[in-house]
């Protein structure tokens, strides 16, 4: 079967004034616009390009393009055309035959609304209590069901591109109609990746922000406001769904949350990171990861709140260092109604 | 000679009835191990609690002309414990006191059958800035043991060969005198197994057994700092592999270098995955040496042929578990408790062959393989481990891994490897590769030690 191609319209980029996926990049000087748009051009022609070697992945510019045009998506073919890695080798090797799917995943009693772990086993130890009442068993996870947008990182949308139609097939083969995304980055493949490449969806993507905001509507009578303040980490990923950060603020409504207006929130965010660490070494890392608690202090946020559990991974025993209680989206929810913090702090460091 | 009833009366009055045994039960379960040697049967089983009983047993067994075997847990899976010609298996564990720990000449001086997971979990909870050389065997293996057969640990990058840290030891000869080795033999310290002596410990470590029963030993122990970290970093080139070792020793900031490949799980296939820990006693000490260690592989991280992989908290556990939960874990990845490994100390600069060699030897007798290799010393030597993992049950794959491992073994020697508690086919390998010379002074030793041959016979047999 022929691999599916990226719906790219370089007319839209010819009328664009703003060049907003250069101009607003966090990790390329690209402030003047004429410059960003020579560059952009290079890109798009095919040419060498500073922005193939520059870019961090870190998904932003598929926010920033008002026109929902897929830079990132563009720069990814053309570092895989040009054999830019934008990681060392190994890793890509290592995260290209870890995910492979060979038949080895787990579906619980899958009905036709279903959770999707994707490849997580946090979302074990997270999906707890009320607010899964009725489809907790209904699950599935591991590699067959994975979302594979992660190869986004390493220039490889060649993977993505013959994974993805084969994953959607597998969804759909478990009889499912609305998938309940746990995480985020599995949602922004489902809705911009595919739409992106042109890939039909058999079945309705939910993001689970949509999903937790309907149930705790239900409970509403359970709610006790926590009235804290809450400094909320977005990802990567968000940055391909940015539709739904609104369910964020209408969550952090229900529960008595306030989401501090610090800089680094929103368009403006930073990720977690730990991608530039494993692409770039630990200098831009650390730095980010420094500026983003920082900012979190400055504007007294009382706990961070996760959307993904690699950020959580990457994130939760440095935030705790600076004072500030790490919370994922759905412990959090799990508060205000009564129940426990699932998932903790894990001990990081270990026995001697 | 005696007649066997006669002979398990005199054992029943040095250790008592509980502690002697020759009944089927026991001759099965001590006629083997988990390793690949055909079993065969000790006529006794007894378990000494003192040196004294050692002792008489001793006397005893050179009245009767019968072979001792001394045993820790079995777990060197050579069949160094399988009594070749029978005999008696002396099984260290009742002898299981930590007899003293010296802090400020950090040593701990323990009886032969105290296990690795007992030191550890007594140091944790007496000692806690003090620490000794864990190997990644189960936790039951003995200290004495791996001492015995040069074991190597956490914390051999640093310090060399586990026999290295033994500082002193008390022996019942095969001929039964009990006697000291090291300071221990003119002072109550036990800080040093021999300078400014003679050093006779080498009379005993390397000869697995065969030249008198060990039944205590000192052995040094190490600063043991707040926190421990793990730096994950990956390469695709065996070629590569020995600069990335050198230089990680180079820093002089790494406690303990290991490198794994295995095709399973699939996150390993292609990639050899490069793990250096590192201790501090705060965040800066941690931080500092991280840096260290990334400006020492960064040509190789820029180049793209090195990566670095962040992990996670679930991952990170079994890595840093000690004894390393993978190794078990891999050990019985065929389901059906076999498995071996042929572990050569070797330069480092023979790791491409090596993996070469293991992959090709894997595929020609379709047996499943793993590496682990333990950097030794400033990049002295590594130990390499063809390790080959099988079930018990399928006699056809026990065939294969077999051939396997001899395969590797013999390749090995011919690359300038020295075979690791070799096997007694092994150790044949070796004797007949080893200087006439050395194998004279080896059978005099031997020979003026153990007069009557009975101390653990069938090894280092030289003929
Ligand atoms: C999964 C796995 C991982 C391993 N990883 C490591 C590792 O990282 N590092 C390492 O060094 N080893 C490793 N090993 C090998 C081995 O298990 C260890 O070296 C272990 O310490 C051997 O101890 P033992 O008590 O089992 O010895 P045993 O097998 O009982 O004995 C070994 C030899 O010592 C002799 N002996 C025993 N007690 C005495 C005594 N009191 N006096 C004189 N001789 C005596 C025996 O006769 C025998 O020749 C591993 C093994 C396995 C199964
Ligand atoms: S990708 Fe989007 S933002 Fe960038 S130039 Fe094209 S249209 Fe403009
Ligand atoms: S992905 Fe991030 S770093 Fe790369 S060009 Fe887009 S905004 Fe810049």
């Amino acid at each position: 079967m022929p691999l599916p191609k990226l719906k790219f319209d370089k007319t839209k980029c010819a009328e664009c004034k703003a060049i907003s996926c250069l101009v607003k990049c966090q990790y390329m000087d690209f402030k003047d616009k004429d410059k960003a748009k020579k560059e952009w051009q290079k890109v798009i022609n095919g040419e060498d390009s500073s922005v193939l070697k520059s870019c961090t992945t870190c998904y932003a510019c598929e926010e920033y393009c008002p026109f929902g045009n897929h830079p990132f998506y563009l720069i990814v073919e053309r570092q895989e055309e040009k054999g830019i890695l934008p990681a060392p080798r190994p890793i890509i090797t290592m995260w290209i035959n870890q995910c492979q799917p060979v038949g080895r995943f787990m579906v619980g009693k899958v009905e036709e609304r279903a959770l999707s772990y994707c490849l997580l086993p946090q979302f074990n130890t997270l999906v707890k209590g009320k607010l899964f009442d009725g489809i907790a068993l209904s699950v599935i996870f591991g590699q067959e069901f994975f979302c594979n947008a992660v190869y986004l990182h390493y220039a490889k949308a060649s993977v993505i591109k013959d994974r993805l139609p084969k994953i959607v097939e597998n969804i759909k083969k478990q009889g499912i109609k609305e998938l309940v995304c746990l995480h985020d980055e599995c949602y922004g493949t489902f809705t911009s990746l595919t739409s992106a490449y042109d890939i039909d969806m058999p079945f309705k993507p939910i993001h689970y922000y949509e999903y937790l905001y309907g149930r705790l509507k239900e409970l509403k009578d359970l709610i006790k406001p926590l009235n804290i303040k809450a400094a909320y980490q977005r990802n990567c990923s968000a940055r391909l769904c940015p539709e739904i950060d609104h369910y964020v603020d209408d969550i952090f409504g229900l529960l008595g949350v306030e989401r501090v207006k610090r800089e680094y929130d929103r368009e403006n965010a930073l990720c977690c990171a730990e991608i530039f660490r494993m692409a770039m070494g630990p200098v831009l890392a650390d730095d980010v990861q420094k500026r983003n608690i920082n900012d979190m202090v400055r504007f007294g946020a009382e706990y961070c709140v996760f959307n993904c559990p690699a950020c959580w991974d990457s994130l939760a025993h440095k935030v705790v260092k600076q004072g500030i209680k790490p919370i994922h989206m759905i412990d959090l929810c799990k508060l205000a109604i009564g129940e426990e913090q699932a998932l903790k702090l894990p001990e990081l460091v270990a026995e001697v | 000679m005696t007649t066997t009833s006669a002979l398990c009366d005199s054992l029943i009055k040095i250790v008592g009835k509980n502690f002697v045994s020759n009944q089927k039960e026991e001759r099965y379960f001590y006629a083997r191990d988990g390793g690949l040697m055909p079993p065969h049967e000790p006529d006794f089983v007894v378990m000494p609690k003192t040196a004294e009983e050692v002792q008489e047993i001793v006397k005893l067994a050179n009245r009767e002309k019968v072979p001792i075997v001394p045993k820790g847990a079995g777990l060197a899976l050579t069949g160094l414990v399988i009594p070749q010609r029978g005999g008696i298996v002396l099984d260290m564990k009742r002898m299981d006191r930590i007899l003293e720990v010296n802090e400020k000449a950090r040593y701990v001086v323990v009886e032969a059958g105290v296990t690795q997971g007992v030191l550890k979990s007594y140091l944790q909870k007496h000692h806690p800035h003090l620490r000794h050389s864990i190997p990644d065997s189960p936790p039951v293996a003995t200290i004495v043991a791996n001492a015995v057969i040069h074991g190597q640990g956490r914390l051999s990058q640093q310090h060399g060969f586990n026999s290295d840290m033994v500082s002193g030891l008390e022996v019942v000869l095969p001929t039964g005198e009990l006697c000291r080795i090291g300071s221990c033999s003119v002072s109550k310290y036990w800080f040093s197994k021999g300078p400014p002596l003679p050093d006779l410990s080498g009379l005993f470590l390397g000869w697995f057994g065969t030249t008198g029963i060990i039944t205590r030993l000192g052995l040094k122990l190490y600063p043991c700092k707040k926190m421990r970290d793990i730096m994950l970093f990956l390469a695709d080139k065996a070629e590569l592999i020995p600069d990335i070792m050198l230089r990680l020793s180079h820093t002089e900031m790494v406690e303990d270098v290991v490198v794994s490949a295995a095709p399973l799980p699939l996150r390993f296939r292609g990639t050899f995955w490069i793990m250096a820990y590192i201790t501090g006693d705060s965040d800066e000490e941690l931080e500092f040496k991280r840096k260290m260690v990334w400006n020492a592989l960064w040509e190789y991280f820029e180049s793209r042929d090195l990566g670095f992989l962040s992990v996670s908290p679930d991952m990170k556990a079994p890595l840093m578990s000690m004894p390393s939960k993978d190794t078990s874990r891999f050990a019985d990845v065929s389901k059906g408790g076999g498995f071996q490994y042929a572990g050569p100390i070797t330069p480092i600069e023979k790791f491409p062959a090596f993996i070469r060699k293991l992959e090709e030897v894997a595929t020609k007798y379709n047996v499943f393989y793993a590496s682990t290799t333990r950097l030794i010393g400033a990049g002295h030597c590594m130990m390499f481990s063809f390790s080959f993992s099988f079930n018990r049950a399928n006699t056809d794959e026990m065939a294969r891994a077999k051939k396997a491992l001899y395969e590797c073994s013999k390749f090995a020697l011919e690359e300038g490897g020295v075979l690791w508690k070799a096997d007694i086919y092994e150790q044949r390998l070796l004797m007949d590769k080893m200087d006439p010379n050395t194998l004279v002074l080896m059978k005099k030793i031997k020979q003026l030690l153990d007069p009557n041959g009975i101390m653990n016979p069938g090894n280092w047999e030289v003929k």
